[in-house]
């Protein structure tokens, strides 16, 4: 409370709101002590705008693509009735995709980047209060106009400017400072892991955390908040690496973690530090490809976009072997049958399947989460529509975590809740965090009686340990 | 007036078509950056590409077509027939012939007067769309309606030239010159989607192909 009071009264305090990313431990505290934004989105309201930056930038990245997408736009809005928001606001012409992204990037670059103070707030309300970057409507656009992206690319120029919201630029400064998405170092880390590993051995003797094993054929990386808030998620990772007999490692340094709450802010450069840590970490360790946990924009940052933010032209992550998502390790392991589980144990109720968007419709991963869902369930129900054309939970792009488009964000979440309700499954598996998250979020917003897992405690549940695995008591 | 509209001015028009049609589609081509677009462009993108294209070139064919089958039906019609009619006519097909010696297969002149018909009945849907669908309406501008007017011009002076309506050489040059301006006017308005639509999906294609999934074999279902 204190601080708080110092944050909002201190005259001597450089401007919260400003241009500069958060590169320092103290800049970062000095922002977080500031309660919700509240000084940090009074000052936001008289920031100018640079509009010869805005201009020089705009010379320098906006191409033909882009361009071409806003030209050619046929003014058909066919893309309304794909966007969640559209739907879950009573279908509000104002919130047809391309309306959206006419009425701010298209007239910032009308306008050549001449725009005011005013007009960057209703910009930053749009990108991040009306768009969460799924890019469901780009599938459906005759001319391929992906808006999801355009979006992606206008938080950039936003960011640019100082035009983000307050969480996400905290976000950002904790990926500048630690290297991952929450404040937490390496050591705490590796500590966290190997006391889960400690309090778990007993049910499994023999588990042990590998840590830098040169030559491995996993490095796992995973999102900060499983340390910092969900340590059983670490366990059972490793728990599942243990019982598959996998050869597996974590890295010790900066690269442990994969997500980019950057990317959610349009950080780029900050994006390109992010995921060279942890291919850094993977060159350093030689390991043969990467395991990434179960979150769809970790997947997105590190493996299908960061490649280009770390300046590789095959647009692929380092590794001799195809770096995965979790889900593509677990349906390897089910294949393979180091993975066994008793089909006694299927999952009886019926129950449906979350698509995040990140590994979905923007990796492909269509089929194997289905696949998964084969083994796991009796009763599996899709959600409709599913697959590629699946809506957003309507928390991602960092939706879920911004308090000043929290309204925004509950009446998005709707949609999916009543794709969910339409199903007639009170079980909804979702193997991504920010996915999970909105599921949750919508139960205690709409409370429709449901629940949620990933995968990990699932399998758990159902995997046949062998024998020489168990611990002496239950072997017997 | 009409030796030059149907002399030099077909030569300049058509010129000023080709060319800027090509400058349109090299320009974006060159604009294209792997690293800005965060796409690995190569060979390997052009399954997806072939797919994007293919899936919206036919109605019916990608889940948006399906969606909005109305629409669907509207917009194929209209292009079909506004690329279909000026191709195949007879009236047209006699001029090529005289001119350079080529001809093909040609619509009766009963079928391209239904045609004609039929393609006028498409653009009105078109246009009352852009009038009474709240989205639609929100997104028109007068640029849209300019662009509808500019291709159903060639049409409608067609139409009439053909059933002689009014003073026939006049009617004639002012078709002429609607057709003329409609081939101008597609590399410099939104009319470029004649090869950006194309461009644009292509490059689409390969993101999905190559980045976003196609490199696991399904790739994207349109």
């Amino acid at each position: 409370m204190a601080a708080e009071a110092a944050v909002a009264n201190d005259q001597n305090l450089p401007p919260l709101a400003n241009r500069t990313p958060v590169k320092t431990e103290e800049a970062l505290k000095t922002l977080l002590a500031d309660r919700g934004g509240k000084r940090y989105y009074a000052e936001l309201k008289k920031l100018d705008v640079d509009k010869e930056a805005l201009k020089k930038t705009l010379d320098m990245t906006f191409k033909s693509r882009m361009k071409t997408w806003l030209e050619i736009c046929a003014h058909c809005a066919m893309c309304a009735e794909t966007c969640l928001y559209y739907i879950a606001n009573d279908r509000d012409p104002k919130q047809t995709p391309s309306y959206k992204i006419q009425t701010t990037l298209g007239e910032i670059v009308k306008r050549k980047g001449d725009v005011d103070n005013a007009f960057m707030w209703y910009c930053m309300d749009t990108a991040w209060g009306k768009c969460t970057c799924c890019t469901r409507c780009g599938i459906y656009c005759p001319f391929g106009i992906d808006m999801g992206v355009m979006f992606g690319y206008l938080r950039g120029l936003l960011y640019s400017q100082g035009f983000v919201p307050f969480e996400l630029k905290i976000g950002a400064g904790m990926h500048w400072v630690y290297n991952a998405q929450m404040d937490v170092t390496p050591v705490d880390y590796v500590e966290t892991m190997e006391w889960m590993a400690e309090e778990w051995e007993e049910y499994y003797p023999g588990l042990t955390i590998p840590v830098d094993k040169e030559g491995a054929d996993i490095m796992y990386v995973v999102n900060a908040r499983e340390p910092k808030h969900y340590p059983e998620d670490l366990a059972e990772a490793a728990v599942l690496f243990h019982l598959t007999g996998a050869d597996w490692t974590i890295p010790s340094t900066v690269g442990w973690e994969g997500t980019s709450l950057a990317m959610f802010a349009g950080d780029w450069p900050c994006c390109t530090q992010q995921v060279k840590a942890v291919y850094s970490a993977m060159e350093r360790l030689k390991v043969k490809r990467y395991v990434g946990t179960e979150c769809g924009h970790q997947h997105r940052a590190t493996i299908t976009e960061g490649p280009y933010w770390a300046g590789r032209r095959d647009g692929l992550p380092p590794g001799e072997k195809p770096s995965l998502h979790y889900v593509e390790w677990v349906l390897e392991v089910l294949k393979s049958g180091a993975l066994k589980l008793d089909p006694a144990k299927k999952i009886k109720e019926p129950v449906t399947l979350q698509d995040p968007c990140n590994y979905i419709r923007n990796h492909g991963l269509t089929d194997v989460t289905r696949e998964i869902m084969s083994y796991i369930a009796e009763d599996f129900r899709e959600m409709s529509p599913n697959r590629e054309h699946n809506f957003c939970c309507g928390g991602g792009g960092g939706a879920n975590g911004i308090g000043l488009y929290r309204k925004e964000r509950d009446i998005g979440l709707k949609v999916k809740r009543d794709q969910i309700l339409a199903t007639g499954a009170k079980f909804v598996v979702s193997p991504c965090h920010n996915c999970w998250d909105a599921i949750r979020d919508l139960e205690e917003v709409y409370k429709i009686g449901i629940k949620w897992s990933f995968l990990k405690p699932i399998l758990l549940k159902q995997v046949i340990v062998p024998d020489h695995m168990k611990p002496k008591e239950e072997a017997a | 007036m009409y030796e030059f509209v149907s002399g030099p001015l077909v030569w300049i028009s058509f010129g000023i078509f080709f060319i800027g049609c090509l400058v349109r589609v090299i320009s974006y081509i060159k604009g294209l950056d792997w690293a800005k677009d965060r796409v690995a462009y190569s060979a390997k993108g052009i399954p997806g590409a072939v797919k994007s294209i293919v899936y919206w070139l036919f109605p019916f064919g990608s889940q948006a077509w399906k969606d909005n089958p109305v629409f669907t039906i509207g917009t194929f019609v209209f292009h079909l027939c506004l690329l279909g009619i000026p191709i195949f006519l007879l009236g047209h097909n006699i001029l090529w012939d005289e001119s350079w010696g080529i001809s093909w297969w040609t619509l009766s002149d009963s079928t391209a007067d239904w045609m004609t018909l039929i393609f006028f009945v498409a653009a009105i849907f078109l246009v009352i769309r852009r009038i009474v669908n709240p989205n639609v309406k929100l997104l028109t501008t007068g640029y849209d309606y300019l662009i509808i007017a500019i291709a159903a011009a060639p049409f409608v002076t067609g139409y009439m030239a053909y059933h002689q309506w009014f003073d026939y050489k006049t009617i004639l040059i002012i078709h002429i010159l609607a057709g003329e301006a409609m081939l101008i006017a597609i590399p410099f308005t939104k009319l470029s989607h004649f090869v950006l639509f194309f461009c644009s999906r292509a490059q689409l294609g390969m993101d999905y192909g190559i980045k976003r999934g196609g490199r696991y074999g399904r790739g994207i279902c349109w």
